[in-house]
């Protein structure tokens, strides 16, 4: 009946994972239960649940990612304490949950912060900054974004029901096979990857479409702000890689429950095909991760630099010859596998050779802030750190894509490193510049300068103090995953590694902090412009928060910084007379994707305890939920002139006392 | 956009040399479902092709196991392709019937389409039920684990279709030929379009060079 669920899934022995999961549970339970009692459902399920508003989509999307921040720098904080302390002794964690940690904290960190992080901002304000009204398929993404709720409630249900992966963020075989994991571990891996993979995709259809084929009059590619550039090439990335990761995984769950012989040592299986096609999805998904970082911060730099980007067309062939590239580096994840010295060169040209676009960037970022005036702000502060901390990141990578030296370096602490150096001075920064940046167009009001300055140096400091002592551990020899050790010259580097992190968890209390404090004193923080940084984009050349139709007309775009020149000369369009308004036509909202994600996890979960009757039931429910959404009559609804005209002219009046006062100073 | 408006903005902009071509904005519905629907084809062309990879790879390591000469039977393999071909042809008329708003020849289409699906499938079910049953199963070697993934994917793909395709004969039935209706038609026959190209591909890589090894 319940397949191979049974009492004992729950780990009664291990109070870590019961109390973090008792915990858990009775916050979920508070919440629901404030929900419920101060009648917030209903205004919750019409306009959040199953709304098909980009903009809000966007901000669930980041909501998830933070809060699976928080679980994945948990995870972090227990492995630190353990490597501190598990010098010649087994330190306080037994060895299998070590594993799942280790494990779960990999796959959380990529999955479900980075990525719902990045696709949340561009899902947010890509549509602003071509001046349309939304995305291309309005409900496909909310599909796409409950699906990735799922993979994410799944991974967390792992924690009290079962056991997660012990066998690291990409599931090597033939460990992650079922005669060497028996356990439930690797299917709740594979099964949450598979759903939130899905839901990725749709995304990246989503955002690629929506670039390519919906932008306001007038923008020519050539005009399209760096972010929407990235976000193209990112999403092409997504397109062409995630199938990958779906097949691998397909594969792997064949070889799991099917007895299949993909990767198996035994009946001609084959474990190097496992790491050539995981590796053809994982790199490109490092520049899946990082490009619309670099978007972020080159908007932030020419914003806070009050300068037109430097060689905006140089970024641009730069972004899509990392595009390019990023496929063409995969195999230096295994030079040491005895592919050969040939082939090792050749992956080691390349990897070498993405460098170049990427160092022109920085050059771009650095001559945009030459001779402007340039305003330090959190987000510009983000942007400043990144550049420090991105440069040395990528060092260290041309350092790795050197054949010799990755047979001396490869699966070091050296290697943890370094990609936590790229990934957090370049993804997480550029996600927290995008935060503090576009956080008063989500919401209409600014946050706290002096909590999200003290976050960021908090931040950046703690990150140098954990990460440089692993580099050098890396270099005296220490591998990466280990559980306890007993070598005496790692040690030292190893308590400042765990003290680093205690700096960057106050980093992280500063940043709530200045989230509480921020939206206690919203009135002072209030932006009435729609433009507190005197932006140069679309995104600012509405409202904050922007009306559901984003703009009453498609604005006409006449050169590149669209809205820096439509203020050029905002003289001329005040004295025009106003405009005639028109009926604008919505997408309705709708409760498909959240009950798509209800049927994929009910599915999910059959799936990984062999529950078959549910797995069905899930698939029935999922064709049902197709069939009735094709079956709607009316999926759009009507904004009426009037009230287009009416919520238009708050925000004209807001602009025209702004540039009178402007006038008069 | 009248072409003195673009000349004059061309001038203004001094990044533009010669006559540029204003983007005329948002493009309209139809264009941007088939064109989203195209990215996730070849998204799904992608997944495809790492099956393919797979079988390149693991195509001689049959284990002590059958080869692939010893167990394919090309006549059923064109029987197979030729309803998948003709299913294709059926299909299109479906299309055209769709757009020129004929229900009777669309229902005729859409049947015959499914039909020929119906037979694809039946005959491929039966090869796999035969060697599952002569012991080579998909967990005999790896060489017929990457045959029956990369052509029971493609299987898959199909009965995902016949549903699909039931589903639009219901849909025009209950709702006609409304604008949504036909933007999904379009979608759908695009997939089935599609998989008569992966099965060219499974025919040759898999049949075809099989045999022959």
């Amino acid at each position: 009946m319940l397949g191979k669920l049974d009492w004992s899934a729950i780990p009664f022995d291990q109070p870590i994972p019961l109390i973090a999961g008792a915990v858990v549970l009775v916050a979920i339970l508070a919440v629901l239960i404030w929900v419920v009692v101060k009648g917030h459902l209903p205004y919750l399920w019409q306009e959040w649940i199953t709304s098909v508003d980009h903009k809000r989509i966007g901000v669930m999307y980041i909501l998830l990612a933070s809060v699976m921040l928080l679980r994945g720098g948990s995870d972090a904080i227990m492995m630190r304490i353990q490597q501190a302390v598990a010098f010649q002794s087994q330190g306080y964690l037994p060895p299998e949950h070590y594993n799942q940690i280790f494990s779960a904290h990999g796959t959380i960190m990529i999955f479900f912060v980075a990525m719902p992080f990045v696709i949340g901002l561009m899902n947010l304000i890509v549509p602003l900054q071509l001046g349309v009204r939304d995305v291309a398929f309005p409900t496909l993404n909310s599909v796409g974004f409950w699906l990735t709720a799922t993979g994410a409630l799944l991974v967390n249900l792992s924690l009290v029901i079962g056991e997660f992966a012990r066998t690291g963020w990409l599931a090597f075989p033939p460990l992650s096979e079922l005669s060497y994991s028996p356990g439930v571990g690797v299917d709740y891996y594979a099964w949450s990857l598979q759903i939130s993979g899905v839901g990725t995709l749709v995304a990246g259809i989503n955002l690629v479409t929506t670039v390519l084929k919906l932008r306001t009059r007038g923008m020519n590619y050539l005009r399209m702000p760096m972010f929407c550039w990235t976000t193209l090439a990112s999403n092409l990335l997504i397109v062409a890689a995630f199938p990958i990761l779906t097949a691998t995984l397909a594969m792997l769950l064949l070889d799991r429950y099917l007895g299949f012989h993909f990767f198996t040592n035994e009946a001609g299986g084959n474990v190097m095909m496992f790491m050539n096609l995981i590796w053809a999805w994982g790199h490109p998904e490092v520049y899946i991760l990082v490009l619309p970082a670099f978007g972020i911060f080159s908007e932030v730099v020419s914003t806070f630099s009050g300068k037109a980007l430097f060689g905006y067309r140089s970024m641009v062939l730069a972004t899509m010859a990392i595009c390019v590239i990023s496929f063409m580096v995969w195999l230096h994840h295994f030079f040491t596998m005895g592919a050969g010295p040939d082939v090792n060169a050749i992956f080691g040209i390349a990897s070498m050779i993405i460098a170049v676009p990427t160092g022109v960037k920085i050059y771009n970022w650095l001559f945009t802030m030459y001779g402007g005036r340039v305003r330090f702000t959190t987000p510009m502060l983000w942007a400043v750190g990144f550049m420090v901390t991105f440069i040395i990141g990528g060092l260290t990578g041309v350092l790795l894509a050197v054949p010799p030296a990755d047979f001396m370096l490869h699966n070091s602490m050296f290697l943890v490193a370094h990609f936590h150096n790229v990934i957090i001075g370049g993804v997480l920064f550029g996600a927290f510049a995008g935060f503090e940046y576009w956080f008063p167009k989500a919401f209409g009001f600014r946050l706290d300068e002096r909590w999200g300055k003290a976050a960021f140096w908090f931040t950046f400091l703690g990150f140098y103090v954990t990460f440089v002592p692993l580099y050098v551990a890396g270099m005296l020899g220490m591998t990466r995953r280990m559980q306890h050790y007993d070598v005496a010259a790692w040690r030292p580097w190893m308590l400042i590694a765990a003290a680093g992190m205690a700096v960057l968890t106050i980093g992280v209390i500063c940043q709530i902090v200045q989230l509480v404090v921020s939206i206690r004193n919203r009135e002072a923080l209030r932006d009435r412009t729609g433009d507190p940084w005197d932006g140069r984009s679309l995104e600012w050349a509405t409202s904050s928060p922007p009306p559901v139709f984003n703009f009453a007309f498609h604005p006409d775009v006449r050169g590149e910084d669209a809205y820096w020149d439509m203020k050029a000369h905002a003289q001329q369009s005040l004295d025009s007379s106003p405009p005639e308004y028109h009926d604008i036509e919505m997408p309705r909202n709708s409760p498909t994707g959240f009950v798509c994600a209800f049927f994929a996890t009910i599915m999910g979960f059959a799936l990984i305890w062999h529950i078959w009757w549910m797995v069905i039931l899930g698939g029935i429910g999922a064709f049902a939920t197709f069939v009735v959404f094709a079956w709607r009559d009316h999926d759009e609804y009507i904004i009426p002139a009037d009230e287009v005209a009416a919520i238009e002219r708050v925000n004209l009046e807001e602009r025209h006392s702004l540039v009178s006062m402007a006038g008069t100073v | 956009m009248s072409m003195t408006v673009a000349a004059d903005r061309a001038t203004s902009d001094p990044h533009h040399i010669g006559l540029v071509i204003e983007h005329p904005g948002p493009a309209p519905k139809r264009t941007v479902t088939a064109y989203g629907f195209w990215v996730f084809l070849l998204s799904d062309i992608v997944m495809f092709s790492c099956f393919f990879a797979a079988h390149a790879v693991l195509a001689d390591q049959t284990a002590g196991g059958p080869k692939g000469s010893e167990i394919f039977e090309q006549r059923n393999v064109a029987i197979e392709t030729v309803c998948l071909l003709l299913s294709s042809f059926t299909c299109g008329m479906a299309s055209i019937a769709a757009d020129v708003r004929n229900r009777f020849w669309f229902y005729l289409g859409m049947t015959v389409t499914c039909v020929l699906g119906l037979i694809f499938l039946a005959i491929e079910f039966r090869e796999f039920a035969g060697l599952v049953a002569r012991g080579y199963g998909p967990s005999r070697s790896a060489f017929l684990t990457s045959f029956f993934s990369l052509v029971g994917c493609h299987g898959l793909h199909v009965s995902a279709g016949v549903l699909w395709l039931l589903t639009m004969m219901a849909q025009v039935f209950a709702k006609g030929f409304r604008a949504d209706v036909l933007r999904r038609m379009m979608c759908f026959a695009l997939f089935w379009h599609a998989l008569d190209i992966v099965w060219v591909g499974v025919f040759s890589v898999v049949y075809l060079l099989g045999s022959g090894a």
